[in-house]
């Protein structure tokens, strides 16, 4: 029997979780140099399966390291995992931020063993979803993330942290509870959990317990507020601006991709018809929140707040590209999930620099630090260059392909209309990134600065592997693009 | 006759005597715990041996020792050894009268392993009565003023519905003349459709058991007494009403229901519309009412209310399902094994803490997390469990049973438990959020006896296990729920 990658990917985050919560008397740096080596091996893990992944046009459509288990057999489960062109980068981008992110917490000092045993948890979790082939386990791994979140943004957290963390709770258990009733409606229509088998056979044969679309929705309504789309994210501010540097990090960066994740491996795939039919209106809910996300970071003055509300503009590309329903359009969604993840992780992280090494998230009462740390202010600018979709960064390449997708895409009458608008995102991006920048590091120098800390070498270490892999996709995306048409032809194929 | 048959009830009676008498002549009394833990687990190894065999009837047809019958003694060993562990601090409450508190417990433990084994009305009385009657003195132990208001109540409600069921048996049997539920069954079945519609005494009878029945389980209407009794009672009592008490009701009314009035349809589905309409009132009730409190055990009380209701809803699966099917049966086992745990983990940890900080009320539960953070933890992992997130065994319980509900045509019933779910999220969490985003009152730690977190790591391990491989215990489930097949 070969060996078990991905399990072995999902499940040593937990075991360092559980070997940090229960072996007492572990020093603070012990336990941070665990967690480091705990996630270490996974990230080694998935660049080995991300080079050692069949590549050739052959393999469209087939799910690689697969492995399969019979579960709980009375309910029809298995313990399936597998990976195939669409989540193979959403595993390397979780597991890589799930190592960065402790890099990023290496300063953390208080309670560190609970902090730790969170983080690690919620990695598990993530590449779990991400992993996960049969439902029952998807949604397993879906709601182990939320006790450790809960529990980051409301005891590590700054501000309002106990509101946030609650809301964030609330609409997230409210989010899944949506989701259960359809992932069980799709099980009592159809008698099977595996997400292949159904997307496969298609639902045509069966007798829906409620109709179809109801299903769809359900399902489409828990991965909306995970995404989030426009009108259910409004949790996202609040959890993104009060949670610690690193679960902001994790929370934009991987979290929020589930909810993206789930609307092309469930949504589209199972249901490609009620998709085709609610495409527009879909479309049109992109839109509205890409224009509106941009239009309220506008106006933000707190930085993290303004790169939380920045995520609801973007997130809007990653449902544009998916229900425009076109080859192109879903590859760059899925690059673009994967884009966000670095750019955004690299935002919230720097922007956690900032905030820690002068104690001031406040646009209006910062300014000029391009002087007193030079290196977090050219990290930053290069963050937002990608941000706003700059040639060379991952971002353009990314926002390129969901546009001239969508733009091209057959299915949805009409979309020149809608990606036009939605271009107009780009723009506004441009105006608020740039703002960001040189309201934080250009303006004149203040005086209350002076003498502030730039970034160390360990800070430095996680920022270059950030920018490296920005530039790395910007330049050379077919590294994934390549990858991901495998595993989007044959969904295309279904949408007809 | 075997006696081997018998021989886990006989250990457990046998125990009860030694402890009692034991009781008069050592003066260490933890002893006591230990001789009782060992009687349960000699019984639990006489009832695994004889696990697999073909149904085998004893005492003129009285009691019968099936797997399903097992099941449930196992379930309720294993609740009374967790239980006896947890009760190790908690006891020296009271000085006196230890012995008879440990033999008390055993003794209605025999009363629920009988109510699991019983096919017959009168014998059903007998071991109901014999577990209420230790279960109205153990309620009553503290011997302060809420105490004994507790189980006085729970004694008065109790014999009232001891006595709606003697008048629901009593009218059942009139109308078919048989006391043994099989023959129940036959004698309904031979009739013709009309005669049970002409004569309403049947179904009288029928809804008079339920409500009987219903005390039992604290299936609304008939809960009045929980939140006091469950507030008053010594918490390992309270823990012990709301596992295996409960899980008693539930192991009799499939019993019954599933044996005497499974067919004809008409008859089934009758039945499985009361509960179905039971099952929506209590859980929204339970979970409505659960909101405002502010005493950790009233709180519980509610939630067992409503954990009733979901429970109620593999009843009206039964109901609704044709005979063969076991989904609903083995889907209500397999959560009532899930419920047990989970709700045991929950009271152990609260009494290592009510025992440190003397107090049930959820504010002075502040900072726990700092005080004594395994068992925050441990409470914590219960009450997920409770609201039914992965991955703890209550999701799993709750997939299962809902998914039964669902095949059998009760979408509507499994909406409102769904929607009733995420309404418990709120105040189970809210204890959470206490534990460990509250102040600490005092940065006193919380000792717990060794005894006592050996429980609560089992009850722990168990949530998990069962929230993450179910496969077994559910499979153990599906071969006890075959047995109630005719």
């Amino acid at each position: 029997m070969s060996f078990n990658y991905l399990s072995t990917i999902v499940f040593l985050p937990v075991v360092a979780a559980i070997l940090i919560a229960a072996l007492p008397k572990l020093s603070d740096a012990l336990i941070k140099r665990i967690a480091a080596v705990f996630t270490f091996i996974p990230l080694i893990l998935a660049i080995i399966i991300f080079l050692r992944f069949d590549r050739s046009s052959s393999a469209a459509g087939a799910i690689q390291f697969e492995e399969n288990l019979a579960w709980i057999p009375s309910l029809n489960a298995f313990y399936h995992l597998g990976v195939d062109g669409v989540n193979l980068p959403l595993v390397v981008l979780t597991a890589f931020l799930g190592f960065l992110v402790v890099l990023i917490s290496w300063k953390i000092d208080l309670r560190v063993r609970g902090y730790f045993a969170c983080l690690l948890l919620m990695e598990t979790s993530i590449l779990g979803v991400f992993c996960a082939l049969d439902l029952l386990l998807f949604f397993l791994f879906w709601e182990i993330e939320v006790i450790p979140m809960y529990f980051l943004i409301s005891i590590w957290g700054s501000g309002r942290k106990e509101y946030s963390a609650i809301k964030y709770v609330i609409y997230t258990l409210f989010g899944s509870a949506l989701m259960l009733a359809g992932i069980l409606s799709l099980y009592f229509t159809t008698g099977s959990l595996s997400m292949l088998d159904l997307a496969k056979s298609g639902l045509g044969a069966f007798t829906p317990v409620i109709p179809l679309s109801t299903i769809f929705f359900l399902l489409f309504t828990g991965f909306a507020v995970k995404l989030p789309v426009f009108p259910l994210h409004t949790w996202l501010p609040d959890a993104h601006t009060d949670a610690p540097t690193a679960g902001s990090v994790m929370l934009a960066g991987a979290l929020i991709k589930m909810g993206g994740y789930g609307m092309i491996r469930i949504c589209v795939s199972i249901f490609p018809q009620v998709a085709r039919d609610y495409a527009s209106l879909l479309v049109i809910i992109a839109v509205v929140s890409t224009l509106y996300g941009a239009a309220l970071t506008l106006r933000q003055t707190d930085l993290k707040r303004l790169i939380a509300y920045s995520s609801v503009s973007h997130m809007g590309y990653v449902l544009l590209g998916i229900f425009a329903l076109g080859q192109v359009s879903l590859t760059g969604a899925i690059l673009q999930i994967f884009s966000h993840g670095f750019i955004t992780g690299l935002l919230f992280a720097v922007a956690g620099l900032v905030m820690h090494n002068t104690g001031e998230r406040d646009l209006k009462k910062l300014g000029g630090l391009a002087r007193q740390m030079p290196i977090i202010a050219v990290v930053f600018s290069v963050a937002g260059l990608g941000a706003l979709g700059l040639p060379s960064t991952s971002g353009f390449a990314a926002e390129f392909l969901v546009f001239v997708g969508s733009f091209s895409s057959t299915i949805v009458s009409g979309i020149q209309v809608y990606t036009l608008l939605a271009i107009l995102g780009v723009v506004l991006a441009a105006g608020y990134i740039l703002w960001m920048i040189q309201r934080v590091f250009y303006n004149p120098v203040l005086e209350q600065y002076n003498g502030v800390k730039d970034a160390d070498v360990l800070e430095k270490i996680y920022m270059f592997a950030f920018i490296a892999v920005i530039m790395l996709v910007g330049i050379y995306p077919a590294i994934l693009t390549d990858i991901i048409n495998l595993g989007v032809l044959p969904m295309v194929s279904l949408l007809g | 006759m075997n006696v081997e048959l018998f021989a886990p009830e006989l250990t457990l009676t046998a125990c009860a005597i030694i402890v009692i008498l034991l009781d008069f002549v050592i003066n260490r009394k933890g002893l006591l715990a230990a001789v009782s833990i060992a009687g349960i687990v000699i019984s639990a190894g006489f009832t695994i041996a004889l696990w697999g065999s073909s149904s085998q009837a004893i005492f003129n047809n009285m009691l019968v020792v099936d797997n399903f019958a097992l099941f449930f003694k196992l379930l309720f060993l294993g609740t009374a050894a967790m239980l006896i562990l947890a009760s190790v601090d908690y006891v020296s409450k009271f000085a006196r009268f230890q012995g008879e508190y440990y033999a008390l417990i055993l003794l209605s433990t025999l009363g629920m392993m009988l109510m699991a084994a019983t096919t017959e009305l009168i014998s059903i009385y007998v071991a109901l009565e014999l577990t209420s009657i230790s279960l109205y003195v153990l309620v009553g132990f503290l011997k302060d003023p809420k105490s004994t208001e507790a189980s006085l109540k729970y004694l008065l409600l109790g014999a009232v519905a001891s006595a709606v069921l003697l008048y629901g048996m009593a009218l059942v049997f009139g109308f078919t003349g048989k006391t043994q539920l099989g023959e129940i069954a036959q004698a309904i079945q031979a009739m013709s459709p009309q005669a049970p519609l002409a004569s309403p005494a049947l179904l009288l009878g029928i809804v008079l058991l339920v409500a009987g029945f219903g005390f039992k389980i604290a299936a609304v209407p008939f809960q009045m007494w929980v939140p006091d009794v469950y507030e008053g009672a010594p918490t390992p009592i309270t823990a012990y009403l709301s596992v295996a008490s409960k899980a008693a009701g539930f192991a009799i009314i499939l019993r019954v229901f599933n044996s005497a009035f499974g067919l004809p349809n008409w008859l089934s589905l009758d039945w499985g519309l009361i509960f179905a309409v039971l099952a929506a009132i209590g859980m929204t009730l339970g979970n409505v009412v659960a909101i405002p409190q502010s005493n950790i055990k009233r709180m519980l009380g509610y939630s067992s209310i409503a954990q009733a209701g979901y429970l109620m809803v593999g009843l009206a699966t039964v109901g609704f399902s044709p005979a063969a099917d076991t989904l609903g049966q083995s889907g209500l086992i397999f959560f009532l094994a899930s419920y047990a745990l989970t709700n045991v983990g929950a009271f152990i940890a609260i009494i290592a803490i009510s025992n440190k900080v003397n107090s049930d009320l959820i504010e002075d539960y502040s900072g726990m997390g700092k005080r004594a953070p395994l068992l925050a933890l441990a409470l914590t992992l219960c009450l997920v469990s409770l609201t039914g997130v992965p991955p703890t065994a209550g999701f799993m319980a709750k997939f299962y049973i809902f998914n039964g509900a669902v095949q059998h045509g009760l979408l509507w019933l499994v909406i409102i438990a769904v929607i009733n779910s995420v309404i418990s999220a709120y105040y189970y969490f809210r204890v959470a959020k206490v534990m460990w985003l509250g102040k600490p009152a005092s940065e006193e730690k919380v000792p717990s006896s060794g005894a006592l977190r050996v429980a609560l790591s089992l009850s722990c391990l168990g949530v998990l296990l069962l929230g993450i491989v179910p496969s077994s215990v559910i499979r153990l489930a599906e071969l006890a729920a075959k047995m109630l097949i005719p």
